[in-house]
């Protein structure tokens, strides 16, 4: 039995365990802006693949909090995925990319 | 003189030789208001995202060009009147942007090669 389970059971009656925080490690991955690392100045509201990457499966707008970008990048792409939603490029709600 | 990019969208029904029309209509239109063409794009008969006026199609074109300021209004109400134009956007480019058109160009005329 792996080691989480038999902390979980608790042993035998006699030896009563108290649950002990169980250490599953999640090491935190450092979030970068990918416009200000690669150096993009435009976010090209024509190219929709590549705005694809920036958008859920049900094609809403990806929060900073998740995509790390800057606040400043960010406005852009939410005004370019706006202006390709408004020239039907991208679907303002959608299930692509199933 | 500002420099512009417009997207519009005509409608899937025309014939080929009504979409040259009205596209060359729009041309003379901005070169009559004193603009200068920079760039013509066609991209064909497009899937569209979601469906606009009950078509799943659309012919898009794009157009860049230099242009003063009080020209855009009327030219966007030509598009209005038209009603074979589904859809239209016009942008200001920035020099950001317009680095970024000019990128663009050079990509698409080597992948003609």
């Amino acid at each position: 039995m792996s080691s989480i389970e038999q902390q979980a059971k608790g042993g035998s009656k006699a030896d009563v365990r108290y649950l002990t925080p169980l250490d599953i490690d999640t090491q935190k991955k450092e979030k970068y802006c990918r416009f200000k690392k690669n150096g993009i100045k435009y976010i090209d509201y024509k190219d929709a693949d590549f705005l694809l990457y920036l958008v859920n499966e049900q094609g809403k707008i990806l929060p900073r909090r998740l995509t790390g970008t800057s606040l400043k990048y960010q406005r852009k792409v939410a005004q370019a995925i706006k202006r390709a939603r408004h020239l039907a490029l991208m679907p303002y709600v959608g299930d692509m990319l199933k | 003189m500002n420099h512009y990019e417009t997207v519009f969208i005509l409608n899937p029904v025309l014939s080929d030789v009504q979409v040259k029309e009205t596209v060359k209509k729009f041309e003379d239109y901005l070169v009559s208001k004193g603009a200068e063409m920079i760039h013509k794009e066609d991209w064909g008969l497009k899937k569209m995202a979601y469906p606009i006026q009950n078509k799943k199609t659309g012919f898009y074109h794009l157009f860049e060009f230099k242009a003063a300021g009080e020209v855009v209004a009327p030219f966007e109400l030509e598009f209005r009147r038209d009603d074979s134009i589904m859809r239209y956007l016009t942008v200001k480019l920035d020099k950001h942007a317009a680095a970024w058109a000019e990128k663009r160009k050079e990509k698409l005329k080597t992948a003609k090669k």
